[in-house]
């Protein structure tokens, strides 16, 4: 199990990669995101990791359910706007086969972000997952993260079942991490 | 071998043939191997040619056939995985050729149909009834092994390649517009499961 007094102490990315080991999530696909940068290059340099950045997101959720099905773990990295790129594959993929896709979304648009258009992408996200009826939370608080993150991986895989992880900037940016 | 394998004809000199016959001939030399089939008709007509437990048929998520096999592949690289996917689902999703080609899977071969049309949707072009050469494509995107098969002794010949050779390969055939020779039962939930039991190791 997690040591959460202990974990507390490092950063957001740290304890990401220790939560994908603790449940054997060895596969990783994602699309860039600058909020998201320090977590992949972890990955990057974590023999454990099998990581792999397609060209789509769509790509992504491809490879990570076939490696389901294959028997390996995976989850996919993306931001805002590339979440709402996937409606079509969750809803005829993931959904219908009962794959726990995990996707962990760094929420971009909100909380200051200065382009529009993200901001209006922003507000596709909780509507979509919403009608999907996929579980979702967004992680706020250092001091949730284990909690949460560890307990949607299970709850995912528990039930058969995509889950959602938005990493709020309240947690990537509020020390002064990248904008 | 390779040599002559793997040849530098273009779309135009490659023989049209049936694609229900040429995925008959693949499923007949296969054993445990894993086979993604695209959607609609490139299934349709890997269901028709015999219900292996070792197919996974898609439902929808058009251009995925590639990526999930890839995904198969990394998962089980002790295991040979092939694609099956149509050209217009191809067409939606070309970045995955790039993918394929860096992370080279040594189990992975990948099989399109290129009838140049959305046969399902009532034959509408695709981009390769035009000016698209989705060989060359895959071969610009870095899969060396690329070649159209230029007629069904060398399709033949391409399929033992698949089930013996070592890194990614890709082959075009060309299929003409004859119907599917079924239509695949479609429950999910039956199709995952299948799959997941008969490729657990």
């Amino acid at each position: 199990m997690i040591q959460e007094a202990v974990a507390a102490a490092d950063t957001w990315d740290a304890a990401v990669v220790r939560i994908l080991k603790a449940n054997k999530v060895s596969l990783v696909t994602y699309v860039p995101d600058k909020v998201l940068a320090p977590l992949i290059r972890r990955l990057h340099a974590d023999e454990y990791f099998t990581v792999i950045n397609p060209a789509r997101e769509e790509e992504a959720v491809g490879i990570v359910s076939g490696a389901y099905l294959a028997g390996v773990r995976g989850i996919v990295l993306m931001q805002t706007s590339g979440f709402a790129t996937l409606p079509n594959v969750l809803a005829s993929l993931a959904l219908p086969f009962q794959i726990p896709l995990l996707m962990m979304v760094s929420e971009r648009g909100t909380l200051g972000d200065h382009q529009l258009g993200q901001a209006i992408v922003c507000s596709t996200l909780r509507p979509i997952l919403e009608a999907l009826r996929i579980e979702h939370f967004a992680i706020e608080r250092r001091e949730d993260l284990e909690f949460v993150a560890d307990r949607m991986i299970q709850q995912a895989f528990a039930t058969q079942a995509p889950a959602a992880m938005i990493l709020s900037p309240l947690l990537t940016n509020r020390a002064g991490a990248p904008a | 071998m390779q040599d002559t394998l793997f040849r530098t004809l273009g779309r135009a000199s490659a023989a049209v043939m049936n694609r229900a016959a040429l995925t008959r001939h693949l499923t007949a030399k296969l054993a445990d191997e894993a086979v993604v089939g695209g959607i609609g008709n490139t299934h349709f007509d890997l269901w028709a040619a015999g219900q292996r437990a070792h197919n996974f048929y898609m439902l929808g998520s058009m251009g995925l056939a590639i990526p999930i096999a890839l995904g198969v592949a990394i998962a089980q690289p002790k295991r040979r995985v092939i694609a099956l996917e149509g050209d217009g689902s191809l067409l939606m999703q070309l970045g995955a050729l790039g993918t394929v080609a860096s992370v080279r899977p040594a189990n992975l071969a990948i099989f399109v149909w290129d009838n140049g049309a959305y046969q399902i949707t009532g034959s509408q072009a695709t981009l390769t009834a035009s000016t698209v050469d989705l060989v060359a494509m895959a071969r610009g995107a870095g899969i060396a092994r690329s070649t159209w098969a230029e007629d069904e002794t060398h399709f033949d010949a391409l399929v033992g390649e698949a089930l013996t050779g070592s890194g990614p390969m890709f082959v075009g055939a060309r299929t003409d517009n004859a119907p599917p020779a079924g239509v695949t039962e479609r429950d999910p939930s039956r199709i995952r499961i299948r799959f997941m039991d008969a490729i657990k190791t």
